[in-house]
């Protein structure tokens, strides 16, 4: 299939500011995005640059916008977009380094904000810790996350407020939060019980759509909601008591 | 000028578990092409052994078993010391995993699954669902949050510094700023994984150029047992993307076009079970005969594990087949055709990871210790990554502590980072010439086509002969017009070079092995032959030429008998 990219370029040395440029492609059959995107580099314009690894969805570099959807250039089959036109934008909300390529460093900011990382017990149990698969389950749906960065830009907090967590972070903290292994306890972890923390929270949804992995962040920000709620009635409890 | 104790290349799994293990009194730091978790050991999906006998009915399985299965694997290769190591280190390395966060699947009662794996006697496999390289991945990046280790992220390591025949840094090309410059570090690890992508079909990621292994080369560390290379048995056609071995030890079946499931005919009782070298084989055969589709490829059958398993075990799989193929698994079988997958190959060090040159150290993918010898089994990569690679980070705070704390010449770092800054202004300056990439595909092709499933002398010379012709060639390539800051063209470029070595070194210890062992299979030397050839192949680069030597195999108490399965 004969088709157009219209990519968006961008280099903040030598640019004033970012501009499309077209390059024809044929694309052959079952080609994914991520590898036309080489071709065009390879034969067109080797200064073109976007981020790439496995290729096979799971490493989370190659998230970028293309023809208005978030997803991965790799997973993304060029004869099926269904258009001769193909629009190629980087994530939005991040700022540009070059071509593609954002700055993913406030998304790993926010990250680090929530302490993303198991607080284990002092020691390992002899034969390992005793947990039941329907417990773990619980956890699938977020432990699924590859952390490419499209729920945080397609966020619209985020883009009205650059202190908002996101959903990839607070996401990540329910699935410790819902660990039985982990160690956290309620009040330190009840610290994104702020307005750019669980409430900042708009519940559009538009972190769900976006995401390739249906690891609906959504979805852990409700619930961590619920539990600060019932955190906080519980403290009070005790403290009458 | 940035300075450490311990500098690790590399933020895979090797990686991480060496920079968790190092000394927290040292500064210790993480250098890497890509962020941690854009590592390829987040594409390992089917997991990762230990002998745990938590398989209901197989709670006799023990260590000395899987050391057993190793060596045996290993076609007699491994030495047998290592793989032991590697064995009765497993079992607390999945219980200390698993209480870093790894959210393994579970048995009832709550204990870690266990799925069954080729070549092995037991369900031995730990797994998280079908993405434990991606839950392991995270969870040891996560605990280096935790415990603050220093990451430098998409930065290329392109020289290591020697300066008295010791290790004393590294040169890197930051792709952010589009500078090239030294790194001052008083031990070096490198786990920098394998090099799949010097051949046209492989299931490992984009950036698995196998530079490493190359750079440690040029400084002269001898490369062992390159010409063992794993070709996956199912790898999806046409873009080579792995299903796990977990979908055949979940009950998949391999069918050629007759409906057959013709391993009946290769490995009667392991079935699509036996170890990878000969599941391989065995695909390839059928299709040369004919029995496959299109000459290309046979089917993977999951359809009658039902759809609730296919989901719940394999929910990967299900979805890149669904995405890449436009096919659901649960309705239709999958095509597919072996690949290259593993490096058994890599970086010559002893079982303390350490090499030949002081102060440098290697785990992980891109080392060579060897536990795999001549084919690995599925599931032992991931393990030998978070074992060796915890070993490598304490031995290296071990080698300093002895150690004065005497600077290197900041000039010969210095000196060496404008070496490689002229080289690539060399290649800049350039303007007319083939184009790298093209040259690249040549080499890749050659690969695929002599240094493959099946050998010969003839093919192999006329390999070592084309892979010089392109050494030649790679002279003369021009990058013109490229521009410094996030150059992949660039790295490319740089990691050709190094490409360039591996293929050589792999083609070159094939020519020279005349026989047939795991997964180097001689057309013309069909037999394993012990008597001259049970030793490991050491290829050294003396005076800019490979020299090869070899070494005997470590025996401990496991006698080299016939591999049936
Ligand atoms: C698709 C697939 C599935 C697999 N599944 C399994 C499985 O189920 N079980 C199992 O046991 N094994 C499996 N394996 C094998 C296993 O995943 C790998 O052997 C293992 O993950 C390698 O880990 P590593 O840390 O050595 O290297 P990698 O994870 O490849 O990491 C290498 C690191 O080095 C960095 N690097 C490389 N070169 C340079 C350089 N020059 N400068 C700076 N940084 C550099 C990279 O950025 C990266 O961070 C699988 C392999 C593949 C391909």
């Amino acid at each position: 299939m004969k088709c157009t990219f219209r990519i968006l370029r961008f280099d903040p040395v030598e640019d004033e500011c970012p501009y499309f440029e077209d390059f024809s492609y044929e694309a052959s059959e079952k080609k994914s995005l991520l590898e036309a995107l080489m071709d065009v580099r390879n034969e067109q314009d080797t200064t073109l640059s976007f981020r790439y690894s496995c290729r096979e969805a799971v490493c989370g570099s190659c998230a970028m916008v293309i023809n208005g959807k978030f997803d991965l250039a790799c997973r993304t089959i060029v004869d099926s977009l269904g258009s001769s036109l193909i629009v190629i934008e980087p994530l939005p909300n991040l700022e540009i380094q070059k071509d593609l390529i954002v700055d993913m460093e406030p998304f790993w900011q926010a990250l680090h904000k929530v302490e993303p990382y198991l607080f284990p017990a002092e020691e390992i149990p002899e034969k390992g810790h005793r947990v039941e698969d329907r417990v773990m389950e619980k956890i699938d749906q977020f432990a699924n996350c590859i952390m490419c960065g499209c729920c945080y830009s397609a966020c619209p907090v985020v883009s009205r407020d650059e202190r908002y967590l996101g959903p990839a972070a607070l996401a990540k903290l329910y699935r410790f939060v819902r660990d039985p292994r982990d160690r956290r306890g309620f009040p330190r972890w009840s610290k994104v019980s702020t307005e750019t923390g669980v409430w900042g929270c708009d519940t559009v949804f538009r972190c769900n759509e976006v995401c390739p992995r249906t690891v609906r962040p959504a979805d852990g920000i409700e619930s961590l909601r619920r539990r600060v709620v019932l955190g906080k009635i519980k403290q009070l409890f005790k403290r009458e008591r | 000028m940035i300075s450490h104790d311990i500098l690790v290349v590399g933020g895979g799994l090797a990686g991480l578990s060496a920079a968790l293990a190092a000394d927290t009194r040292l500064s210790t730091a993480i250098v890497s092409r890509v962020h941690p978790l854009r590592s390829h050991s987040v594409a390992a999906q089917g997991g990762i052994n230990a002998a745990l006998g938590n398989s209901p009915d197989e709670q006799d399985d023990s260590w000395e078993r899987h050391a057993f299965d190793t060596i045996k694997g290993s076609d007699y290769l491994a030495d047998q010391d290592a793989a032991e190591l590697l064995c009765e280190k497993a079992v607390p390395a999945i219980y200390e995993l698993d209480h870093l966060g790894v959210p393994f699947s579970r048995f009832p009662g709550g204990v870690i699954a266990q799925r069954p794996f080729g070549g092995a006697g037991f369900s031995r496999t730990c797994y998280a669902a079908d993405r434990t390289g991606l839950a392991i991945v995270h969870a040891l990046y996560e605990q280096s949050l935790r415990r603050q280790v220093k990451v430098y992220g998409e930065a290329l390591v392109t020289k290591l510094i020697v300066e008295n025949e010791r290790c004393v840094g590294v040169v890197i090309y930051d792709l952010a700023t589009g500078q090239i410059l030294p790194v001052r570090a008083r031990a070096v690890i490198f786990a920098t994984g394998g090099y799949g992508r010097v051949y046209l079909k492989t299931t490992n990621a984009y950036i698995n150029h196998g530079s490493g292994i190359g750079i440690a080369y040029q400084a002269g560390v001898p490369l062992k047992d390159m010409e063992f290379v794993q070709f996956h048995p199912t790898s999806i056609y046409p873009k080579n993307i792995l299903v796990t071995e977990g979908a055949r030890g979940e009950g998949g079946y391999l069918l050629n076009n007759k409906g057959k499931r013709f391993m009946a005919d290769y490995a009667a009782s392991a079935m699509e079970l036996a170890p990878r070298d000969i599941v391989a084989r065995a695909i390839q055969m059928e299709i040369d005969k004919g029995n496959g589709f299109d000459s290309e490829y046979v089917l993977l059958d999951l359809r009658h594990l039902g759809e609730k398993k296919i989901q719940k075990r394999l929910p990967s799989v299900r979805e890149i087949c669904i995405k890449f193929l436009g096919l659901d698994p649960a309705e239709k079988p999958i095509p597919i055709q072996p690949a290259q997958h593993y490096s058994m190959g890599g970086i010559d060090v002893n079982d303390r990871c350490a090499t030949s040159l002081e102060g440098f150290f290697a785990a992980g993918e891109c080392a060579c210790v060897s536990v795999h010898g001549a084919n690995r089994l599925g599931g032992n990569s991931l393990l030998e990554t978070v074992v060796f690679g915890k070993i490598a980070g304490q031995e290296a705070s071990r080698h300093l502590e002895g150690l004065e704390r005497k600077e290197p010449g900041e000039k010969t770092l210095l000196d060496e980072a404008l070496a490689e800054r002229n080289k690539v202004e060399a290649w800049m300056s350039r303007t007319s010439g083939e184009k790298a990439h093209r040259l690249l595909n040549r080499l890749k092709l050659v690969m695929s086509e002599k240094v493959g499933l099946f050998r010969t002398k003839s093919e192999l010379e006329e390999a070592l002969e084309e892979i010089r012709e392109i050494r030649e060639d790679y002279g003369r390539v021009c990058l013109s017009g490229i521009c410094l800051r996030y150059s992949q063209v660039l790295v490319n470029m740089i990691e050709f070079a190094c490409m360039l070595d591996l293929t050589e070194a792999i083609t070159l210890g094939a020519l020279r092995r005349e026989e047939t062992r795991g997964s180097h299979y001689r057309l013309d030397f069909p037999e394993r032959n012990d008597a001259d050839w049970l030793k490991h192949t050491l290829i050294t680069l003396k005076d800019g030429r490979p020299e090869v030597s070899y070494r005997p195999v470590r025996i401990t108490k496991y006698k080299p008998e016939e591999r049936k399965y």
